[in-house]
């Protein structure tokens, strides 16, 4: 039934292809939320201040963070070997992760509901870390990928995994890291300068310049840093793009610059850093002239872009194994079964643009701008 | 090759943090229908206290509902982290409905959550109900998607063993969709969730009733409660798990275990009202039975015997002889070409797949299933056993909760019809203390299923045991610790926001800056 419609191979770029989106999905809307989170203590001096910034996310973050919930859950069940290798393998970044994530449905719902200075500091920090540490760590993590992680496969093939959380700080992956904050720090900032009324707004400016130009400066850093020394990844053994998923059938060669080989070979991927790019510098120069709406979209185009850099160049990669190359796991050889990936690109079809139009009504419903003078009617009993 | 400080100390984190996660969960699920019903009447009747009331226990939900979310994060990416294997093993199948859930469930809750509380004024009446009707929607889908990735590790139906994979691959996804343990699974679980709800609104009301406070909302909140959980509390006993029960043979083996019943019964088989479990001796004390009960629960019938525990021991043991066959002949062609296999390998494979993962149960004692020795075989057929007193005591537990919050509604549905409460402070009291009581309930019901499925993760398919990451045990210490610690003290929060906003009531609504 499957293979006469769409053939394995195909199911298994779509399904590449869909989890990019929901990690672009994921850091175009999230990603705003959790880059306010990390900043708002800053923009906000007075307990008015940051109720209004965070009222201005406080109605959406939670729709958001189910785009980090459904990445999870298809990477599961599209890839289920990289499920488990990656978040085994990142054992205690995950746990970071999770504690920190935690904060933010908790810290949202309970910061209102005392008036004590004390309560409201300890939920301000909450939010912070809870917005901040994951911002990093998706860069961190997201970069280790170009590194490769220590894995392999057992005889019944258990995926074994050496090595632990300090073997991921590699000074890359701290670039990596630095990366996504920035880049998810301008987002808040430019939603913020869009969404919130002075003086926060101001701040929110200047920050977001900031954080553009960190985010510049880094991001070429990493380019010339793969372009040259950084050791990459290809397969070298001919590989069949319908076989089973078994990742012990081919041979991996780690060469200097590998990274690079999918945009020399298709030179149109070069779109997606060039747009990272420019979608930095304008975003720069539109806060700067207090054009925060064009600003905003300009972020987007940077959260979409840098994903996009990431995922040309790790392709077919999915998760190099720094120690056994040769099993690192692939596109071709870590997939579900083709009948589970038809069905599941199926309910994707079916719900994802459902999801995209309650989505935008939402925000239709709440659009507009929260000032210190409207905050009241933004505030309400959560 | 297994290290079992691993395995105990992951399945210990995966009880804390599911058996926690789910303290909240019902509640959201219960609560969120009752807000439904609450808005609806207001929209009907347009009177104002309708809508307070959907603010006021709306607050308690929301306490609540950030709580549920929170928790909820470390479930879906547990599977990953501490059950790597597993999540290979049988991701193909059981990574789909964990998907679905996100895509057709978690998203809609949380996209309208917001607007519920924050949107009173930015939608018109019907509008902001349609989004509290979506929020309770879309929790009441999420378990239903949780539910039919729980019922197939219960009966993994719509599978079949991949050798070139080395995993479990589905074969129908519609069995897996209408598995009837997952079906009978959400129905008891959802009503469960909705009998927490409504004796949550039950004894919050009556202890403001106790009080002389804000007696015109408590009054109007008992009758709701009290109808909504009568007919719930009805449907959790009536609809409850045992429809399902003897689908698959660790279904069977629940049965026996919750029942004690070491000795097939013959047709028709007794139920053991009370009796001692005692493991060693393989034997229940001082049973007191009530004739034919069992057989109608199990079998609904009076002609089939219910299997005990001895039989299916047996049963189990002859399926590991089965599966070490498929262990056997699995090795061989794992080690020969993957383009053209051995014929004679892979005919005895296919012919014994569905017993493989019993010969993984010897795992546990050997490493090397196919040459297994009988007494391995037999400590690996008494190993399908579970808990027998944990389970046959924590059923009995829930069941009599069960039948006690059907009294209680229908005591408190009789007084409300006769605008009574006021005049029964004996029964506010009752209703007061029976505030914990649901939670006791859903807890043993976790247990029950749950504990009562080991040593299966996935049954008769994946042994738990085997199911866990290759990590050190030292990182399964280390974020266990941070979990039980950071959980605590969530809990201490939650707790001292319910009993302040419960204290405070529904005139201390101010929101003040």
């Amino acid at each position: 039934m499957t293979s006469a419609l769409i053939g394995y191979a195909t199911l298994r770029v779509i399904w590449w292809l869909i989890i990019g989106v929901l990690l672009m999905g994921f850091a175009i809307t999230d990603g705003f939320d959790l880059g306010l989170g990390a900043s708002f203590t800053y923009l906000g001096r007075t307990d008015a201040e940051r109720r209004a910034l965070l009222s201005s996310v406080e109605p959406v973050w939670e729709g958001n963070q189910v785009w980090f919930v459904v990445g999870g859950g298809a990477a599961f069940a599209a890839w289920p070997l990289l499920y488990a290798t990656s978040f085994s393998g990142l054992y205690l970044a995950m746990f970071l992760l999770l504690v920190s994530l935690i904060l933010r449905p908790v810290g949202f719902a309970y910061r209102g509901k005392l008036t004590a200075v004390r309560w409201r500091a300890a939920w301000d920090a909450a939010l912070t870390l809870g917005g901040g540490v994951p911002a990093l760590l998706f860069g961190v993590a997201f970069a280790n990928l170009f590194l490769g992680l220590p894995f392999h496969f057992d005889a019944m093939q258990r995926p074994v995994v050496t090595g632990g959380f300090f073997s991921l700080l590699h000074p890359f992956a701290l670039l990596g890291g630095i990366i996504s904050l920035s880049m998810l720090v301008l987002h808040g900032n430019a939603y913020a300068a869009m969404k919130v009324g002075e003086p926060m707004a101001a701040r929110a400016r200047a920050l977001g310049r900031a954080a553009s130009a960190i985010f510049l400066v880094a991001f070429l850093v990493a380019g010339v840093w793969v372009s040259s020394t950084l050791a990459g990844f290809q397969v070298t053994s001919v590989m069949d793009h319908a076989g089973p998923s078994n990742p012990m059938r081919k041979t991996v060669a780690v060469v200097a610059g590998a990274w690079l080989n999918n945009f020399h070979a298709w030179p149109w991927m070069w779109a997606a850093p060039v747009c990272a790019v420019l979608g930095a510098v304008a975003a720069h120069a539109l806060l700067h002239l207090r054009r925060a709406g064009a600003a905003f979209m300009a972020s987007v185009v940077v959260q979409a872009g840098t994903i996009l850099t990431g995922g040309f160049a790790l392709f077919p990669f999915l998760m190099p194994s720094s120690t056994f190359p040769d099993q690192s796991l692939t596109v071709w050889d870590a997939s579900s079964s083709a009948k589970t990936l038809f069905i599941m690109l199926g309910a994707v079809l079916v719900f994802l643009p459902i999801i995209l139009i309650y989505t935008s009504w939402v925000f239709r419903v709440l659009r507009g701008r929260v000032t210190l003078e409207n905050m009241h009617e933004h505030e309400g009993g959560y | 090759m297994i290290d079992f400080d691993v395995v105990t100390l992951s399945r210990l984190q995966f009880a804390l943090t599911a058996l926690y996660h789910f303290l909240f969960v019902p509640l959201t699920l219960g609560l969120s229908m009752i807000l439904v019903i609450m808005e609806a009447v207001y929209v009907m009747t347009g009177r104002e206290i309708w809508k307070r009331m959907t603010q006021f226990w709306g607050v308690l939900f929301g306490i609540n509902f950030a709580m549920g979310v929170a928790t909820g994060l470390t479930m879906e990416f547990q599977f990953g982290t501490n059950w790597a294997y597993y999540a290979h093993y049988v991701g193909d199948i059981f990574g789909a409905p964990l998907a679905l859930e996100g895509l057709v469930a978690f998203f809609l809750e949380s996209t309208f959550v917001g607007l519920f509380f924050l949107g009173w004024n930015k939608v018109s009446k019907i509008g902001h109900l349609i989004i509290t009707a979506l929020v309770a929607l879309g929790s009441s889908l999420s378990a239903l998607w949780i539910l039919i990735a729980n019922g197939w590790m219960q009966h993994p139906v719509g599978a079949h063993f991949n050798y070139h994979t080395m995993r479990m691959e589905l074969s129908s996804f519609s069995a897996v969709l209408l598995n009837p343990v997952a079906q009978a699974k959400f129905v008891h679980t959802v009503a469960a969730g909705y009998v927490m709800g409504s004796i949550f609104v039950l004894s919050i009301s009556a202890w403001y009733l106790l009080r002389g406070r804000n007696i015109a909302m408590a009054k109007r909140s008992m009758a709701v409660a009290a109808s909504f959980g009568l007919a719930c509390s009805i449907s959790v006993v009536v609809l409850g798990d045992e429809s399902g029960y003897l689908d698959g043979e660790n279904q069977k083996m629940k049965v026996a275990s919750i029942e004690a019943e070491w000795n097939t019964a013959r047709a028709p088989a007794s139920f053991t009202l009370f009796g001692f479990p005692d493991v060693a001796a393989r034997k229940t004390h001082a049973a007191i039975k009530i004739p034919w009960m069992l057989g109608l629960i199990a079998t609904r019938s009076t002609d089939q015997p219910v299997l005990g525990i001895y039989d299916l021991v047996a049963r189990a043991r002859s399926r590991i002889v089965l599966g070490m066959e498929a262990y056997s002949a699995l090795q061989v062609l794992r080690s020969g070409p993957a383009e053209s296999p051995d014929a004679a390998a892979l005919q005895r494979f296919e012919a014994n797949q569905a017993d493989l993962g019993y010969a993984l149960l010897l795992l546990r004692f050997t490493d090397k299933p196919a040459a297994a020795t009988p007494q391995q075989i037999d400590a690996a057929a008494w190993s399908t056993v579970p808990n027998v007193p944990v389970l046959f005591w924590s059923f009995r537990v829930m069941v009599g909760l069960g039948l006690f919050f059907i009294a209680l509604f229908a005591t408190a549905f009789y007084l409300a019809t006769r605008h009574r409460f006021d005049r029964n402070p004996w029964f506010l009291k009752l209703a007061f203390f029976s505030l914990p009581l649901p939670w006791i309930a859903v807890e043993l019901g976790w247990i029950v299923a749950e504990y009562g499925r080991q040593p299966w993760a996935v049954d008769g398919v994946l042994p738990t045991f085997l199911g866990v990451s290759r990590t050190a045990a030292g990182n399964v210490w280390f974020s266990l610790i941070g979990f039980a610690v950071f959980y605590s003290a969530l809990a201490a929060v939650d707790a001292f926001l319910l009993t302040r906003t419960i204290r405070r009531g529904p005139d201390g609504l101010g929101y003040t800056p």
